[in-house]
């Protein structure tokens, strides 16, 4: 690693003001900071460690559906009742990332926030246009992901938390790249009061939706229609572990067991 | 004393240390005021370098000495361990393999500088200052592409990046079994390069003693004799008796720990230079570009067989790939630890092999578990899957048709099997596996929309290396045998110094088990050193499954000439005849009395010689044996696989693996289950899931991290059901032949007939491994459309 | 610059002056000598390094000590009673072979550790499964995942 300064704000705005001063880089769990700094592969000159701020923390159900800290972590999400209740896809997701040991670090403002392209957590964000509150204003899930490893965040922007609205019916699959268990492909499938919303991670440079497949699953919420869906290849990623066809391929396939999984 | 400790699964003595901390690995040992290294590695798969320049890296903060090739005057390059004579007559290739890089690099990682720091960050600080300034050359990884015209030339003394082509068999009598068969089966095999990874990445801990010019290093290894041997003898030119060598508790192994490599080398150098001790613990980054990697060939293989399904002669030309320069036995893992395998279990009376081994811009290829005998199983055991599917005979039936059933064997392929017993094995291997309800399970999973298989592998191997004037004869440039040292103290508890080492193998334990057993005390008595020159006699490590059956001998011809002491120290005490005293139970007894000396008795008596025979019998009571084997030993077992295929995302699951395996008399069943275990998840991982991938342009590694190298877990294995029939081998005391590499053997070709057997119905006849979900539903695409 | 920390290890407190870049890891094995706890890999997947943070297991070589200031930790060597009697998970790994070469083994049995107390009667499929951040070469994980239920139940009597 190469050096840095480290400070433990306890505020959201103590925060803010220390990365917008220092050009540094906020800490949540760190899961993946940490690790590409350690390969010196990153190197802020600020560390601003988010882990005393209080305010970041929490799991709250009301009327607009549930709410979690941006410094929530994956296991706590995934274990959590509310969750598990009122959204347990949204649970199953966030049990699934990583392992145990990540789970118990990383969270779910340092998972949106780095939006790697084969996390699991943006394509809930986006199939659900979960609301993401900043402590500058509230993004919708729709514009938050906007490229490979980038977000709507501004520097210095902090996320404080996220309102998930509760569908009717959801369902989240990963298919693990074999080596590394990230999302070869990912489909998190939603049926809301306004419609089916369907995001695919792990295929492609960034999360998206999947039209087609959301055509598809508006006329009929089954996994055969999920599974009939023809998706083009064009724009998908290819690399060792996954032609762009081969993603293509799997992205109904995968989408048909998220359908299955919605209960 | 009671029952045996013979066949009794002891728990083990070493796992207290381990399960609470106190193990104590390479990077765990404190030097003090110890530096830290850290080698600055090639970035380029194949460049020259113009110049390097370390004036601001030297004036960093922290930096205690940067060395580069340059400054390593009077040190040679690294040895290979054993010519390989080509079929020209001449021998291999062998160009030199510099410590650190002289003027080129020729793989990415290869070792360019050597940064000696107080602190590690500040030696890798350091090195980022370093300014190399490199003309990037072509690279070649592939072992077929770089034999073709107009590839890169990687070193100038192998044209055209050839190290040799070699051949065995009589290739007339193939020629003629060919001539009169009804059937032949071809078949073109890759086998897949492999990546070690032991989960200790290698270490190493160097320092120099001024007061009496000596060097001590610390090194995770399998060998520490042999590693002192090359880097006194071969590289750096110091006194062997002036370097101690130890190899504590070292994290697997696997094979990549064997070898000399070249940074414990220019760590041992260095200490001198800078006076300071060294530590370095490889990042696994390090350990994936600069282990030494496994398999790597490209087979065209054929079988002639006649109207009955008899064998009549097979036909291999391989070519192996050695990287990018000869590791320590990076010549005879493609010739003499493969193709001597290729008669497998069958009498197939012809057989020719010709195998030619390239260099390439890639990492050194060396042995790792199996070493050649895991890709001669996987051509015999794919080449007769074929055969039978082509035939229409059933699997397990072209099998019976082939064995050999008598004993001695002489194959023609050099070796001469001394016992087995393969029927039996797939007999047993046939009735857990439950295939008579095999066609039931496969119509149930299609009902589920899935394809099942179910593939077979009956395996041999050769073991216990290794007859060293065999050995000689075939090129080794070192002995083979192993050296024991049984050391009884005056109370009658016993030290054992054994030149095999122990890296998860259980040998404080099995060996504790035959001392015990043989000298009729507790296995609490018995304590077993290794690993270290400055204690144990001589040895020549562990591979190739040789440390009880070798090891273990040595161990048993030591404790031998104690007991023929002993006899004669009780017959004094007894006043009887040394030939009239029995040992039996920890008793001398004189025959046919119920006079006796307990050996505790005999042991007192040898160190304190009051009532002793000096005129004719040294005082003391500590022996040293030096076992060299007559033979190979010959392990042998059937592996039955059955895989269930999603056809939708290609995705292979293990139903059931099961392994019934022939390792001779057997000290300790359950770290022998637990070596068969350990070596099927690593032949499953081979079949299924591991790969190494270079970059075909670059030459860079494209599977530089557990992120691309998919590693076998928890959740990717079954519940292994394990069992065994026993010939014991018949050239050693023990009756044991080996058993570490069983699994890694077997598994991968059973593993990939079940994918096979579960494909042909959708017309997929070949698949090259890893038969990963990618792979997988490419053929069941390719295979529709 | 070094920053004081201070933390509770295995029951002790314990504070030092560290550059803010040390690991977790690096804190237990270089300043306090607790070397049972391992590096096997630099991408956080081996586990070799999972020690308990607040009770829960973690990856110490992707956890500044920082993060992990005033917190309480667990390590391989905190886990046998005062007078060295192994914890039943590691009386468990012992009996059931549940370890060859020892490397590992120290993440392994904090990781077990950790679902055994989520999942106290785990089956050997969510064992596999809850395993799935920690890599052994060796044993296969057959004898793992025996030793892990062998544990489980002597933990629950």
């Amino acid at each position: 690693m190469y050096p840095f300064e480290l400070v433990h704000p306890t505020t959201v705005a103590d925060a803010s003001a220390a990365i917008t001063k220092s050009g540094g880089q906020a800490l949540a769990g760190g899961q993946s900071l940490i690790g590409a700094m350690k390969l010196r592969l990153a190197q802020p000159g600020t560390l601003v460690d988010l882990s005393g701020i209080e305010e970041l923390r929490g799991i709250t159900q009301d009327g607009a559906g549930i709410t979690i800290g941006a410094l929530a972590t994956h296991a706590q999400v995934g274990d959590s009742d509310v969750v598990k209740r009122a959204l347990p896809a949204l649970a199953a997701l966030a049990g699934g990332i990583g392992d145990r040991q990540v789970r118990n670090m990383g969270t779910l403002g340092g998972a949106i926030a780095h939006n790697d392209p084969a996390a699991c957590y943006p394509a809930a964000v986006l199939a659900l246009n979960a609301t993401i509150r900043t402590n500058t204003r509230t993004i919708a899930g729709d514009s938050f992901f906007t490229g490979m490893y980038e977000t709507a965040l501004a520097e210095g922007e902090i996320i404080t938390s996220v309102t998930f609205p509760i569908p009717k019916k959801a369902g989240y699959v990963k298919f693990p790249n074999p080596a590394s268990r990230f999302a070869l492909v990912g489909v998190f499938v939603a049926q809301l009061s306004d419609g089916v919303r369907v995001a695919v991670t792990g295929a492609a440079s960034c999360v998206f939706r999947s039209r087609a497949l959301e055509d598809a699953l508006s006329q009929s919420f089954t996994a055969e229609a999920a599974r009939a869906t023809v998706i083009g290849a064009a724009g998908l990623n290819g690399d060792l572990h996954a032609s762009p066809q081969y993603r293509a391929h799997l992205i109904p396939v995968i989408a048909a067991r998220a359908v299955a999984a919605s209960g | 004393m009671g029952a045996s400790l013979i066949g009794q699964s002891v728990r083990r003595k070493e796992d207290v240390r381990f399960l609470t901390g106190a193990g104590q690995y390479t990077n765990d040992i404190v030097g003090t005021r110890a530096t830290h290294a850290f080698f600055l590695r090639s970035p380029h798969a194949h460049a020259t370098i113009r110049a390097v320049d370390l004036s601001r890296a030297r004036s960093t903060p922290g930096v205690v000495a940067i060395f580069t090739g340059a400054d390593l005057t009077g040190v040679n390059g690294l040895p290979c361990g054993w010519l390989i004579t080509g079929t020209d007559g001449k021998p291999m290739a062998e160009p030199p393999h510099p410590v650190l890089a002289q003027g080129k690099v020729r793989y990415v990682g290869d070792c360019v500088a050597l940064v000696i720091a107080e602190t590690l960050n500040q030696a890798k600080d350091a090195s980022e200052l370093i300014d190399v300034d490199y003309d990037v050359l072509p690279a070649v990884v592939n072992c077929v592409d770089t034999l073709k015209p107009g590839a890169p030339q990687i070193h100038d003394a192998a044209p055209g990046n050839k190290c040799f082509v070699w051949a065995i068999g009589d290739d007339a009598a193939v020629d003629a079994g060919f001539a009169r068969a009804a059937h032949v089966t071809k078949l073109d095999i890759v086998n897949n390069r492999l990546i070690p990874n032991a989960i200790e990445p290698r270490a190493a801990m160097a320092s120099f003693n001024r007061s009496d010019e000596s060097y001590t290093l610390y090194v995770a290894n399998q060998n520490p004799h042999v590693e002192r041997l090359l880097m006194t003898a071969f590289v750096l030119g110091l006194p062997e008796h002036k370097v101690r060598v130890i190899a504590p508790d070292v994290g697997g192994g696997f094979g990549s720990k064997i070898f000399l490599y070249p940074e414990e080398t220019a760590m041992v150098w260095a200490s001198k230079q800078v006076n300071r001790t060294i530590t370095w613990v490889a990042e696994r980054s390090e350990s994936f570009l600069s282990d030494a990697h496994g398999r790597d060939h490209v087979t065209h293989a054929e079988l002639a067989l006649d109207a009955d399904g008899k064998f009549l002669a097979m036909r291999v030309q391989t070519t192996a790939n050695v990287g990018a320069y000869l590791s320590t036995f990076g010549s005879c893992v493609p010739t003499i630890l493969y193709a001597t395998l290729l008669a497998g279990q069958y009498t197939t009376p012809a057989i020719h092999c010709e195998v030619t081994a390239s260099f390439t811009n890639t990492a050194p290829v060396d042995a790792y578990r199996g070493a050649g005998r895991p890709e001669a199983t996987f051509v015999v055991e794919r080449l007769v899957h074929q055969a039978a599917v082509e035939m229409g005979i059933p699997q397990d039936e072209i099998r019976r048709r082939n064995f050999i059933r008598t004993f001695p064997y002489q194959t023609p392929v050099a070796l001469m099997y001394d016992i087995g017993g393969y029927e039996p094995s797939l007999d047993d291997a046939m009735q857990v596996a439950d295939v008579a309800g095999f066609p039931a399970r496969k119509a149930d999973a299609a009902k589920r929309g899935k394809l099942r298989g179910l593939g077979y592998s009956t395996y041999i191997e050769a073991c216990g290396l290794a007859p060293s004037n065999v050995a000689g004869a075939l090129g080794a440039r070192a002995g083979l045998f192993e050296a024991g040292e049984v050391r009884v103290h005056p109370t009658g508890s016993v030290t054992v110094f054994t030149g095999s080492h122990s890296h998860g193998q259980g040998h404080e334990t099995t060996f504790a088990q035959l001392v015990a057993d043989r000298l009729g005390m507790s296995v609490e008595n018995v304590d077993i050193v290794h690993g270290d020159t400055g204690r144990v006699p001589f040895g020549m490590g562990t591979y190739g499954s040789r440390s009880l059956s070798v090891g273990g001998t040595a161990i048993v011809k030591a404790l031998d000439k104690i007991v023929a002491k002993g006899k004669k120290i009780a017959a004094h005490l007894l006043e009887a005849a040394d030939t009239d005293i029995e040992f039996k139970d920890g008793k001398f007894t004189v025959a046919g009395t119920d006079r006796s000396k307990a050996f505790g008795e005999i042991a007192l008596a040898a160190y304190v010689p009051h009532n002793y025979p000096l005129d004719k019998l040294e005082p003391g009571l500590d022996e040293t044996a030096f076992y060299d084997p007559t033979n190979f030993t010959y392990p042998a077992g059937a592996h039955i696989c059955e895989v269930e295929i999603d056809p939708d995302t290609g995705v292979v699951t293990i139903a059931a693996f099961t392994a019934c395996d022939d390792f001779g008399t057997i000290i300790n069943p359950m770290i022998v289950e637990g070596q068969v275990h350990g070596g099927l998840a690593q032949g499953i991982g081979q079949a299924l899931l591991e790969e190494c991938v270079y970059d075909t342009e670059s030459g860079q590694l494209l599977t530089g991290s557990y992120m691309d190298y998919a590693m076998p877990r928890a959740d990717d294995l079954p519940m292994f059901k394990v069992s065994n029939t026993v010939t014991p081998c018949t050239h050693n005391p023990i009756g044991a032949k080996g058993c570490g590499e069983a699994g890694a053997i077997g598994a991968p070709a059973a593993v990939m007939n079940a994918v096979m057997d579960a494909l042909a119905p959708v017309g997929v006849r070949h698949l090259d491994m890893p038969a990963s979900p990618h792979r997988v539903w490419q053929a069941i695409h390719a295979a529709r459309s | 610059m070094s920053v004081a920390q201070s933390l509770i290890v295995n029951g002790k407190l314990v504070t030092a002056d560290l550059d803010p870049r040390t690991l977790l890891v690096e804190f237990l094995r270089d300043h306090l000598g607790l070397t049972g706890t391992h590096v096997g890999c630099d991408t956080s997947q081996c586990g070799a390094c999972t020690v308990h943070l607040n009770g829960v297991a973690v990856k110490s070589c992707t956890v500044l000590v920082a993060q992990a200031r005033g917190a309480t930790v667990l390590t391989i060597e905190g886990l046998a009673a005062l007078d060295g009697t192994m914890h039943p998970m590691q009386a468990a790994f012992k009996e059931c072979h549940g370890l060859q070469c020892g490397f590992c083994t120290p993440g392994m049995v904090m990781s077990a550790l950790d679902l055994v107390q989520r999942h106290p009667g785990a089956s050997e499929s969510t064992i596999r499964a809850e395993l799935d951040g920690n890599l052994c070469r060796c044993t296969g994980y057959q004898n793992i995942v025996i030793a892990v239920q062998q544990g489980a139940a002597a933990m629950s009597q």
